[in-house]
């Protein structure tokens, strides 16, 4: 393949990258979605599935299991906040060591099986933290509640620099910079971006490579004498620590840490993430993230008096008709929408969004007559993953 | 000691569900070699058809009683369902039996909407990879489950079992207890035989039938089977529908113990694919055995004596069992080598 | 880099953000009066968003709330017949808006899950610039999202909410609850139960395994002990477990008489569903009739049960059969709208958003200081609950509370509960600290 120094098509994807994302509040303004909460949510998410897409994209190996590490770091990020200080580094360090701790114990184990057998024990070992974390181990996590700051707590560090937050809450500040609303957004950015750097290392190196060996004939490489096991074991450990970090992140931008992040419905939502923007793609991951974060959002904001303004320029019993149809995909029915997407992307694009953006991009080339130089060309297309 | 009686009685009538529940699923593994993430949705939808069918039957005779008036001023409804008007007290006595009478709907309309998914949407995918299955009959499942929602709403509907079933049975007496110390529901022990029948209908349905043996064949090599002429697909596509269908009567069945809501087959999904795994992809008797242990060891663990022991242990028994035989045997109980490891 | 293409409103957010962190430590010792306040209507219209759970397990309870909640601003801007604003005490609101805006809402999905709740309400407070929250039907939901409002500088009028925690442990100055607690429910039900099974009882609970269902469990416990109760065990059940019968089973033979089921919403109609079925509600022990207890009632999700609710006794904040002048205004409102008779979730939507909307046209201002000086100690009466404080200690609620039964022979699908005693506010009162927390300052924002 490619060498793995930076090639040019490379710096400028990243560059283009950089740029889009840093622009986001301009650039996503117009669809409504250009807000801190949102934005901070694309770039959180955007990570967590960078993470994922470099196990399952790369090996192969289908988790259902990543929610515990992003749950994890969370947990992880609130109780450094509430014992040494409010500085995100801290806390998100911290998450991502925990979230690569999590994932080399649980990796450890269920790296022994492969295909399904592997995915119900991820599965099984998260929904068991999932489960203890909303009951039994209520003591650290505060259960149904969910962890949050206090104003008595402890906070050592910033004690020891005689930092007083006064009587009110606390919030999380980057040396003064507050990390909610847009800085929070930038801080997060930043380390997507720097995330996606190192995904795109991964994937040109000779690290990638063999993990895609690892994907594509585990049994030749076994013959050829080489344990693929450590491999896929530190790509586990990889995409576990991005999915601390990301869990760390959110933290930050809202310090509270609830139990619901472990479930297995939170940990589908990455796999559909990733397989929804394409998977084995290193553009894919992030905007399938952004997708579904979007609709679940959006869309689920939607309600009749919305509607009623979208369409009055339609005569009175058009509009009354058009809004009944479009409530069913709306508001409480957004859920639909999201269904109906999933199949349509994957009977129609079965490499996901990226696969929509590319045939599109060859049709506009053929269209204006040749190859298209000029565009960034992704990694190799999807290949089929997973199948046997 | 009859506390552990009771247990296992209780670890039996769970394990029937879940064996029942996984059954449909492990044989769609088996065959077509599909990862249908909705089968919990057809496991709902079975449920539903006891509510459309009691819906049905108990469409009502509207009336308006002038006289009286609703808190909110609109003249008071008199409701009596038609079936009551009509037919009298022969007509309350088919209300009751709603569940019993949906299962004899329940079977061609499972069928019909098994074969249709087949044809419709899961042919297409099986060649595709496991990853796209999943995500394309997750989406399935989202829009099964939000269109039964703005049909019958998000709150759970009673479905009673009929009044015969409603009572409990002495078991105590039977295996030489005093009276009264092992009594259990009726309805849940009609539940277990059901379960026991369709499973050893199943069984002898694949083993000693003539289609039987072309599936199973096609399970162990699809290819051969086809050069020899035999036209596999068509078969497949009526195991799906058998499989929609045992969902679906497990569903039936269910919705006496469980009011049903639209989200229940979400709420199944993962449990019947524990089970399914636990017991080995495609083994029908791994997924059955897998079923009544994880029964019996759910019932032991949630007992109070367990608990205090271990605290939390019945929230993760599940898991832990699945894990710990993932471990001691790869292919779980009965898995055969190389179905699904890839 | 790019920073500088930042549109003009975000630009000017940013760097306001970093201005409130650095003036922290003075804005709230020195009176910030003068400074603007989160979200402040400078136009025609106020918005207010309302957060409530449209899918999921309480999408219909959720679906209720909106109802309500869209009925209250009809009110408040004067459309309609009124409703409650006619038998409302205080006469502050002129059917004109609040404070001469019209009052507009936007509408989010809790998923009743605290992180999209949170994502939720943001998107409200951040991109739709309301000013208010409002919603919830859980207290994991209604905690979370007070927390949020309480740093983003909102006004949080928490929905159905039973837990203690929310105007206990975890209070919060911009938060305020209408609905009644567990530790009311208890205190209200100790008598009655009394009443009716005497005090040589033994009672077995079954308690859904997170911090509502200990809170719940364990106001009973107190209350049933004062009375002389027993208790054989106490049983934690995991959330959302669908079959309870593997914790009914032991139950039959441990001789207690009396079951508490300390669940809501879909896991108490499956477990008083199978109670039923497993002949509890028919079975003598100890020459005693068995009794089941379900503390918290929800009338919507009772009707899931169907007839296994019949002669079960429970509580719950009020109910649409009350004959006072209030509820029957807003049963009368709400039914001629939609049909049929509103919630105890509807109603406790409809009057939080009511008594804010009172508090802000009172106080003559939307600033979140200012709204809760005017709900702090606010004395009123006419919403359905005989007379009501706000207090001012924790931001409760007290009033008088509803022991319910099923019904035996209900005459609709809805009339399934049956009002048995209505317990003086005095007899449920309890001291402000008993229940711990602080409430802390008000947050204004920016």
């Amino acid at each position: 393949m490619r060498n793995s120094s930076m090639s040019k098509n490379d710096l400028i994807l990243l560059f283009c990258f950089s740029a889009a994302i840093l622009a986001g509040p301009i650039i996503l303004a117009p669809i409504g979605a250009g807000y801190p909460d949102l934005l901070q949510k694309f770039a959180i998410f955007g990570i967590f599935a960078l993470g994922f897409n470099i196990l399952f994209g790369l090996t192969g190996y289908l988790s259902f299991g990543h929610a515990a590490f992003l749950g994890a770091g969370s947990y992880t990020a609130v109780w450094t906040f509430k014992l040494l200080s409010m500085n995100p580094l801290p806390a998100i360090l911290l998450a991502t060591l925990m979230g690569g701790l999590f994932a080399a114990l649980i990796g450890f184990i269920c790296l022994r099986r492969s295909g399904i057998y592997f995915s119900i024990l991820t599965l099984a070992f998260a929904q068991m933290s999932y489960n203890l974390a909303y009951s039994v181990l209520t003591p650290i996590t505060n259960g149904e509640t969910g962890l949050q700051l206090r104003q008595a707590d402890p906070r050592i560090l910033d004690a020891a620099l005689g930092r007083d937050y006064g009587a009110v809450l606390p919030s999380s500040d980057f040396f003064g910079i507050d990390m909610t609303g847009y800085p929070g957004f930038y801080f997060c950015a930043v380390i997507l971006i720097a995330c996606f750097f190192f995904s795109m290392r991964i994937f040109r190196s000779p690290f990638g490579m063999m993990l895609r060996a690892v994907k594509s004939n585990q049994n030749r490489m076994n013959y050829t004498g080489l344990n693929t096991r450590p491999y896929a074991l530190a790509a586990f450990i990889i995409s576990g620590m991005y999915a601390g970090l990301a869990g760390g992140l959110l933290a930050v931008t809202d310090p509270l840490a609830g139990a619901e992040r472990m479930q297995w419905t939170a940990s589908g939502e990455v796999v559909l993430m990733t397989i929804l923007g394409g998977s084995g793609t290193l553009l894919g991951p992030v905007i399938g993230a952004g997708a579904i974060k979007y609709f679940e959002n959006i869309f689920s904001s939607f309600n009749e008096g919305i509607l009623m303004k979208a369409f009055d320029f339609l005569p009175e019993s058009l509009q009354h008709i058009m809004v009944s149809i479009s409530s069913l995909f709306v508001g409480e029915g957004w859920h639909l929408t999201l269904g109906a997407l999933f199949m349509l992307i994957v009977i129609f694009l079965p490499g996901g969004l990226m696969e929509g953006f590319n045939r599109l991009r060859t049709w506009l080339g053929n269209r204006t007559g040749g190859g298209d130089g000029g565009a960034v060309p992704d990694t190799a297309p999807a290949p089929s993953v997973g199948g046997d | 000691m009859d506390a552990i009686l009771l247990q296992v009685l209780n670890g039996l009538d769970k394990g029937g569900a879940y064996a029942l529940i996984a059954l449909g699923l492990t044989i769609i593994f088996g065959t077509l070699g599909v990862v249908n993430f909705a089968h919990g949705a057809l496991f709902m939808l079975g449920a539903f058809c006891a509510v459309a069918v009691k819906s049905v039957l108990s469409l009502e005779k509207v009336t308006l009683d002038p006289t009286k008036t609703t808190a909110w001023g609109t003249p008071m409804e008199i409701r009596v369902p038609y079936i009551e008007a009509w037919f009298g007290d022969f007509g309350a006595t088919v209300l009751d039996f709603s569940v019993p009478i949906s299962i004899i709907i329940a079977i061609p309309v499972m069928l019909l909407i098994g074969v249709a998914m087949e044809r419709g949407l899961i042919r297409f995918f099986y060649k595709r990879p496991h990853a796209e299955q999943i995500l394309v009959t997750f989406g399935l499942a989202i829009v099964l489950q939000e269109i039964v929602k703005s049909q019958f709403g998000a709150n759970p509907i009673p479905q009673p079992a009929p009044d015969l079933a409603k009572g409990m049975i002495d078991f105590g007496i039977m295996v030489g207890f005093d009276a009264g110390n092992i009594v259990y529901p009726a309805w849940r022990l009609i539940y277990f035989l059901f379960s026991i029948v369709i499973i050893t209908a199943v069984f002898a349905f694949l083993q000693f039938t003539t289609f039987g043996m072309v599936v199973r064949a096609g399970m162990a090599d699809r290819e051969t089977v086809g050069l020899l002429g035999i036209d596999i697909d068509k078969r497949f596509t009526i195991v799906f529908g058998m499989a929609a269908v045992v969902a679906g009567l497990a569903g039936v069945m269910y919705t006496p113990i469980l009011s049903p809501d639209y989200h229940m087959g979400m709420d199944f999904l993962v449990l019947s694919f524990v089970v399914v795994v636990v017991g080995g992809m495609g083994s029908l008797g791994g997924a059955v055995a897998a079923g009544f242990m994880l029964g019996i060891l759910q019932s032991f663990a949630s007992m109070n004596e367990v608990k205090t022991i271990i605290p939390g242990i019945d929230q993760i028994i599940i898991y832990l069992i699945a894990v710990i035989i993932l471990l001691v045997r790869p292919r779980g109980l009965m898995g055969r080598k190389g179905v699904m490891e890839h | 880099m790019s920073k500088k293409q930042m549109s003009r409103r975000g630009l000017l957010k940013s760097s306001a953000a970093v201005g409130v962190t650095l003036a922290t430590p003075t804005i709230f010792t020195s009176s910030a009066w003068a400074a603007g306040y989160t979200n402040e209507p400078k136009g025609k219209t106020v918005t207010l968003g309302f957060n409530v759970p449209q899918t999921g397990a309480y999408a219909d309870e959720g679906a209720d709330e909106l109802r309500a909640y869209k009925l209250a601003v009809d009110h408040i801007n004067g459309e309609g017949d009124g409703g409650m604003l006619s038998t409302f005490t205080s006469k502050a609101l002129k059917g004109n808006g609040i404070n001469g805006k019209k009052a507009v809402f936007v509408t989010g999905d809790t998923q009743t899950k605290s992180d999209a709740a949170r994502a939720s309400a943001k998107r409200m407070i951040e991109k739709d610039g309301a000013i208010m929250i409002t919603g919830g039907s859980s207290s994991g939901v209604a905690i979370a999202t007070q927390g949020l409002c309480q740093d983003a500088g909102v006004i949080f009028m928490a929905g159905l909410t039973h837990s203690n925690d929310t105007t206990g442990k975890d209070k919060r100055a911009n938060g305020f609850r209408h609905f009644f607690n567990t530790e009311m429910s208890g205190a209200a039900l100790g008598p009655v139960l009394k009443n009716a099974f005497g005090s040589q009882r033994t009672a077995y609970h079954l308690t859904a395994d997170y911090t509502w269902g200990w809170s719940q469990e364990g106001s009973i416990k107190k209350y049933s002990e004062k009375i002389g109760w027993k208790t054989a065990a106490a049983v934690r059940t995991p959330l959302g477990a669908g079959d309870f019968s593997q914790y009914i089973t032991p139950v039959l033979n441990s001789g207690a008489d009396v079951l508490v089921l300390n669940h809501y919403g879909r896991d108490m109609v499956n477990s008083l569903t199978q109670a039923v079925q497993f002949g509890l509600r028919d079975k003598q022990v100890n020459g005693k009739d068995f009794a089941i207890v379900v503390p918290l009632y929800s009338r919507l999700m009772a009707q899931g049960a169907g007839e296994n609710v019949k002669g079960i006794f429970g509580s719950t904040n009020w109910h649409w059969s009350l004959q006072d002048a209030g509820s029957k205004a807003f049963v009368k409102s709400f039914g001629k709208k939609y049909g049929f008779p509103p919630s105890q979730a509807a109603h406790t939507t409809y009057c939080q958003a009511l008594l804010y909307a009172d508090a802000c046209q009172r106080a003559g201002t939307f600033r979140p200081s200012g709204v809760g000086a005017a709900l702090e100690g606010f004395k009123f009466d006419g919403l359905g609950n005989g007379p009501t404080e706000y207090r001012a200690s924790d931001h409760q609620c007290f009033k008088d509370v509803l022991v319910v039964k099923g019904k035996e022979n209900p005459s609709s699908k809805f009339d399934v509960l049956e009002v048995v005693e209505v317990t003086p506010r005095a007899q449920v009162e309890y001291p402000a600290t008993m229940l711990g927390g602080n409430l802390g300052p008000y947050n204004d924002g920016a």
